[in-house]
Parts: structure tokens; C-alpha cells; sequence
């Protein structure tokens, strides 16, 4: 039981991960049918940027607490990742909004990979290791261990969720975004400035995905230069399976997509008689993504498409 | 305007002889060919790195010494090529120096990429010293050309098995290995000298060399309550699964082979290091009979030793001097003298075995204590 449970908490936090940067996918989806297979190098440049000015930060104020340098380090990764987005959109994506879609889909994996090897110039080539900076609290409930920071991440991408939610369901902006992804053209007839809306798609996608991107430095100890590209497949993989253009979609799929994987991962060696065996893990995202194209092409939640947004 | 063109033409006749005229003395056989392989991206690339400083050192050495060979003046030229750690791209990157002429080849780095690339060096009669692919196969091709300098898994793996039972204690032992040629074949010599000296192996599971998500697999582990963690792989995953062990309140020690035994190691798996305990075929540096000399030279170019660095270095060397002995640069000369190779190198002596081994190489082993790596023993 206690192992079963703390699978399920390896899920959760895993699962909260792969949601936050589902989000960045099923948006852009939602407006411009464009699959972004960029984002997930925003999230690695968002690791990055925030690893940076950590380290920074640590060299020249070795008094400031731990908490308050990763805070710093998330704040400028925010912004730098907003801007790596809005410059994206502008330079790589708008230029080809009425180009046939196979053009974006081919210009965002050229992004990707552009952005991998800038990375690459900038951080070198090596493994980043993460400073042990954060308090490492333990609890122990039911035989499970659940630190800290495992907790912070959980809360932390719950809130941005809500967030999210409010924001697309209640504010002007929300409102406009929702319009632009029924019909574009109307929108643009009722005076929403379209092409604002989708830079601001891009910009609130890539602030969560710097999120993420130090969440994920931060739980793992390191980050590195092609860090975001096995993330951002099971991101989308997420979003797909919650419906993509669908944010509460999204959410599930990330959650339940890590709760799979870790569930998957820990007791496929044991039910198979070590036919199959944990190097299996990440086939798990692939695996489901099938089964759910295959019978329920919209995903889980896909249906409401006058949702999306 | 008749002219004009003659004149033209003229020109870039000459221009032509120039070049090729150029390119023939500098050239023209005064050039020795030799590639070094080693994953120069990705997250081995620090291991890499080291491998093509320790065999440059070796080559800036001998060329700043002058060598002569058949009776002229001969410059070593070193390519360093990129296999990216993988084996598709180390057949690719093989087959690239075959066709450039190298007359050796230093490398590659993993065992999982030496060994595909050892049959297109085979084929091509190439002399291939690999100064740190350590799994069995690699030699026991039966190919002529395959040489290495370094004490192999079956060596290493059985040292380590014995260890974690007879020294460590370990009764209960998990086995994770991320399934390279190197951690397969590591984690099945240890899996085989454990059982033999009494420990009970309760799992075996499996990642691959580009994971860095352990907890479901240390969970399930975890659940079998086991006191020792063998780990067969590299680094940047032995480092994070440090850091995951303490964080799941998993009580079991973590052992490891060559692939932990560094520097990078201790910075990725930070605090959490403490008490890791690693195995490295070969004498410590220090012990090493050239060590403190060669960790002087090396780091005033290139920084700090990761691991394998001595082994390039004396690799070039096991070479140079089988090159000095058939007093020629040929690969089917050179290959002829290398058996006979008796070096007294930086790592120790060099001796080759009738498969290519290393004649009784040794195994360290090391514990992390106060954020160190510390001997613990060597065995031969």
C-alpha cells in the first residue's frame, strides 16, 4: 500500500509537470490549430535562464536564502521566456498564418531545433546541476515519502491552473481568446485585436512553461539543453489525450499521463514476470496517446469545442 | 580579348598547380592520420572531452619531441570526431576516418559505440585502442584489430559483486542498469559474482541513458527492501537516482562501476553523493606510477581529470611505440607489433593478452566521504 501510494505520488508530481506545459500546447492549439512543437524548448530555456541567474545570484549574495534566489531565478526566467515566445510567434509563426498548416508544423520543429542548439552555444553541452538551494523537508504519511518541494510543486501548478481557468473563463482577454479560436475572422469584425490575442497565447503559455522548467530542474537536480524535447512530447501527448484546445483537457491528461507512467513504470516488471521491464517507462505516454487516437480521436475531454481557447 | 581569356585561363592553371603543388608537400606521407572518437555532445561530453585532451597531450608530446619513422620526419595529426555516444552515429563516424585515411583509431568512449565501430576498423585493418570501452565483447570478436587499456567488465563487474557481499555486507541487492553495452554488461557481471559470494539479487530493472525520472522504478525497488543498489551506467543518471534514493527514503547504499567513479557525479547528485561507493579499473591517479606527473601537465591545458584521460594518453602511446617498432606508420605493420606492446605508461604497465585486454588490469574502489572521492581498495 505505502509503495502503491507513493507511486502515486511520483504520478502526481510528474503529472502536475506535463499539464503545466500541456497548457502552452493546447492554447496555441486552440487559437490557431498550430501544434508549437517549440514550446518545450521554452521550457528548457526557462530552466536555464533561471539556473543562470541562480548561479549568479549565489556568487554575489551568498547570504540570501535559498528560496528567495530560486523566486528570483523563476522571475527573470518568466519574462526572458515571454519574450523568447512573443519574438517566436512574430518572426517564425505570424509571417505563416495563411500559409497551409503543414508550413508552421515544419517551421516550429526548426524552431525547436534552433533553440536546442543555441542553448547548446550558451550552456554548453554538459548536464546543469541544480544548487541545493530549496529545504529538503521530508514527511512521511501512510509509508510514502513526500518532501517539500514535491508539495510546493503540486500547489504551485494548481494555482497557475485556477489561475488560468479564471482568467480565460472570466477577464476581457479570456473572453477574446475564446472568441479568436471559434472564428478569427468574426472576432476580428467584433474589434478583438487578433493578432494581440494570439501574442498574448504565446506569452501566458511560455510564463507557465519557464514555470515548469524550473519545477522540473528543481526536482530533478539538473537541466540540460535537450531536456525540454522528451518533456514537450509528453506534454503533447497530454494535452492529446485531454482533448487538445481543450485546457481543462489538458490538465487531466497531464495528471493522469504521470500517474500512468509512474504506476506503469513501477509495476509492469512485476505483473509481466520481468517479460517487459521499467525501461518501458516512457513508451507508456506513446502507448496511451495511441489507444486514444485510435478510440477517442478528440481525447477525454475534446468534445466541447466551442471551449477551447 | 582573345588574349584576356588565354591570360585568364593561364592564371588558373597556374593557380591550380600552386595548390596542389601546396597540398603535396605538406602532405605527401610527413603526415600521420590518427582519430580519436569519443562523445563530444550530450551529457557524456565531459568524458568525451577527456578522452581527446588525454590522447592530444600524447600527441603534442611526440610531435614537440619529434618522430621519425623509416627514416623521415613524421607529424601526428589527431582527429577528434563526435559519436554523439551513439552507436548509429559511431559506425557513421567510423566509416568517416576509414575514408580520411586515419591510420588508428583512439576511442571510442562507450562500450555500446566501440563495439559497432570495431568491425568497420576490422574490416578496414585499422589498429583500434579503446582507452575506456571496458564490456567483455568488445575483444571477444576475435578481430585482430581491437585493443584496449583499460580492465574490462568481467574484471571489473566480478571486484564489484565480491565487494558489495564480502566488504559491503550487502545481502539484499537490487540491480538497476540502463541497458548501454557498458551498464548490461557491467550489471550482469556483477549480478553473477554477487549470487556466487551469497547475496540474494530481489530486482532487476531497467532505464536508459538519457532518463533522469527514477522514482517509479526506486519505489518498486524499494519495496523489496533490499540494503544495496547496484546502479550499471553513467553519471548524469547515477547522479539524479542518488538524489531520488534520499528523497524516497530508500535505505539502501549505492554502488556503481567507472561510470560514477568522477568528478560530475559529485556535483550532480550534490549532498546526497555521501556515501556512494564507485569502482574504477585502474590505479587511482595518484597511485598511478606517471600520476602526478601527468595530472600536472594535463591540468595546466585542460582542467581537471575526469576519469579516462591517462588511458588516451598511454593509448597513443602503446601506439606510437608499436609504430617506432615497425618503423612505419602502416596499419598492417603497426598491427603486427602491437601484441608485443610492453609500455610502462601512465596508467601502469601495458601488456596486450592474445585478445586484446589489458594483461591484469586492476580495479579501485572508492567511497564519497566529506564530498570527496577516497580509495578504499585497489584489487587486482
Amino acid at each position: 500500500m505505502d509503495i502503491f501510494l507513493q507511486q502515486l505520488v511520483n504520478g502526481l508530481v510528474l503529472g502536475s509537470i506535463y499539464a503545466l506545459v500541456a497548457l502552452g500546447y493546447t492554447m496555441v492549439y486552440g487559437i490557431l490549430e498550430l501544434i508549437n512543437f517549440a514550446h518545450g524548448e521554452v521550457t528548457m530555456i526557462g530552466a536555464m535562464v533561471a539556473l543562470s541567474v541562480i548561479g549568479v545570484l549565489m556568487g554575489a549574495a551568498p547570504d540570501l536564502p535559498g528560496v528567495m534566489v530560486v523566486l528570483a531565478g523563476i522571475l527573470v526566467a518568466i519574462p526572458a521566456c515571454m519574450a523568447l515566445a512573443f519574438g517566436i510567434e512574430k518572426i517564425a509563426y505570424r509571417p505563416l498564418r495563411k500559409a497551409p498548416r503543414l508550413a508552421p508544423l515544419i517551421t516550429a520543429i526548426g524552431v525547436s531545433i534552433i533553440l536546442q542548439n543555441l542553448a547548446m552555444l550558451i550552456w554548453g553541452r554538459q548536464y546543469v546541476s541544480f544548487p541545493p538551494l530549496l529545504p529538503t523537508i521530508r514527511f512521511e504519511f501512510l509509508g510514502a515519502h513526500i518532501s517539500l518541494l514535491q508539495i510546493a510543486i503540486v500547489v504551485l501548478a494548481v494555482t497557475i491552473m485556477a489561475g488560468l481557468w479564471l482568467l480565460v473563463e472570466k477577464s476581457r482577454l479570456g473572453r477574446a481568446m475564446r472568441a479568436t479560436a471559434q472564428s478569427k475572422e468574426v472576432a476580428q469584425l467584433m474589434g478583438v485585436n487578433v493578432d494581440r490575442v494570439i501574442s498574448a497565447t504565446f506569452i501566458i503559455g511560455a510564463a507557465i512553461a519557464a514555470i515548469a522548467g524550473v519545477m522540473v530542474s528543481a526536482y530533478y537536480g539538473l537541466a540540460h539543453y535537450y531536456m525540454g524535447f522528451m518533456l514537450g512530447l509528453k506534454a503533447f501527448s497530454a494535452a492529446v489525450l485531454g482533448g487538445i484546445g481543450n485546457i481543462a483537457g489538458a490538465m487531466l491528461g497531464g495528471l493522469l499521463l504521470g500517474v500512468i507512467e509512474a504506476l506503469g513504470a513501477g509495476y509492469i516488471g512485476d505483473i509481466t514476470g520481468g517479460f517487459l521491464g521499467s525501461h518501458y517507462q516512457d513508451v507508456f505516454a506513446f502507448f496511451v496517446l495511441i489507444l486514444v487516437l485510435v478510440f477517442r480521436p478528440s481525447g477525454l475531454l475534446g468534445e466541447r469545442v466551442a471551449n477551447r481557447a | 580579348m582573345n588574349f584576356g581569356k588565354h591570360a585568364i585561363s593561364a592564371l588558373s592553371l597556374a593557380l591550380a598547380l600552386a595548390l596542389s603543388g601546396c597540398g603535396k608537400t605538406e602532405d605527401a606521407g610527413n603526415i600521420i592520420k590518427i582519430g580519436s572518437v569519443a562523445p563530444l555532445t550530450g551529457p557524456q561530453t565531459h568524458i568525451g572531452k577527456d578522452n581527446e585532451n588525454g590522447a592530444r597531450l600524447a600527441v603534442d608530446e611526440i610531435n614537440a619531441k619529434g618522430l621519425e619513422l623509416g627514416g623521415k620526419k613524421v607529424k601526428l595529426e589527431l582527429f577528434g570526431e563526435d559519436d554523439q555516444a551513439e552507436p548509429k552515429t559511431a559506425t557513421i563516424v567510423a566509416q568517416k576516418l576509414v575514408d580520411a585515411g586515419v591510420v588508428a583509431v583512439i576511442g571510442h568512449l562507450n562500450s555500446g559505440t566501440t563495439i559497432p565501430a570495431s568491425k568497420i576498423y576490422h574490416d578496414a585493418g585499422i589498429p583500434q585502442i579503446s582507452p575506456s570501452a571496458t564490456a567483455v565483447a568488445y575483444t571477444a570478436q576475435g578481430y585482430n584489430t581491437a585493443f584496449r587499456v583499460m580492465a574490462n567488465d568481467a574484471q571489473q563487474g566480478k571486484a564489484l559483486g565480491q565487494f558489495a557481499v564480502n566488504k559491503m555486507g550487502a545481502k539484499r541487492i537490487a540491480i538497476i542498469d540502463d541497458r548501454t553495452a557498458y551498464g548490461q554488461g557491467l550489471a550482469g557481471e556483477f549480478e553473477k559474482a554477487a549470487t556466487a559470494a551469497g547475496g540474494e539479487i530481489v530486482a532487476h530493472e531497467f532505464t536508459n541513458d538519457r532518463a533522469t525520472d527514477f522514482n517509479a522504478i526506486l519505489t518498486s525497488i524499494k519495496g523489496k527492501s533490499p540494503d544495496l543498489l547496484f546502479f550499471g551506467g553513467m553519471d548524469p543518471q547515477g547522479g539524479p537516482m542518488a538524489r531520488q534514493l534520499k528523497r524516497l527514503g530508500l535505505n539502501a547504499k549505492l554502488l556503481g562501476g567507472d561510470g560514477l567513479q568522477n568528478a560530475n557525479f559529485m556535483k550532480l547528485a550534490g549532498a546526497d553523493a555521501e556515501g556512494v561507493v564507485a569502482s574504477s579499473p585502474g590505479l587511482p591517479i595518484d597511485s598511478m606510477p606517471g600520476g602526478p606527473e601527468f595530472r600536472k601537465k594535463f591540468e595546466a591545458k585542460y582542467g581537471v581529470i575526469q576519469v579516462y584521460a591517462p588511458y588516451a594518453y598511454d593509448a597513443v602511446y602503446a601506439l606510437v611505440e608499436a609504430m617506432k617498432r615497425a618503423n612505419s606508420a602502416e596499419p598492417a605493420k603497426v598491427l603486427a607489433e602491437l601484441p608485443k606492446t610492453d609500455l610502462q605508461g601512465v596508467s601502469g604497465p601495458i601488456r596486450f593478452d592474445a585478445k586484446g585486454d589489458t594483461e591484469g588490469g586492476a580495479v579501485t574502489l572508492y567511497e564519497v566521504k566529506n564530498g570527496a572521492w577516497q580509495v578504499l581498495e585497489t584489487v587486482k
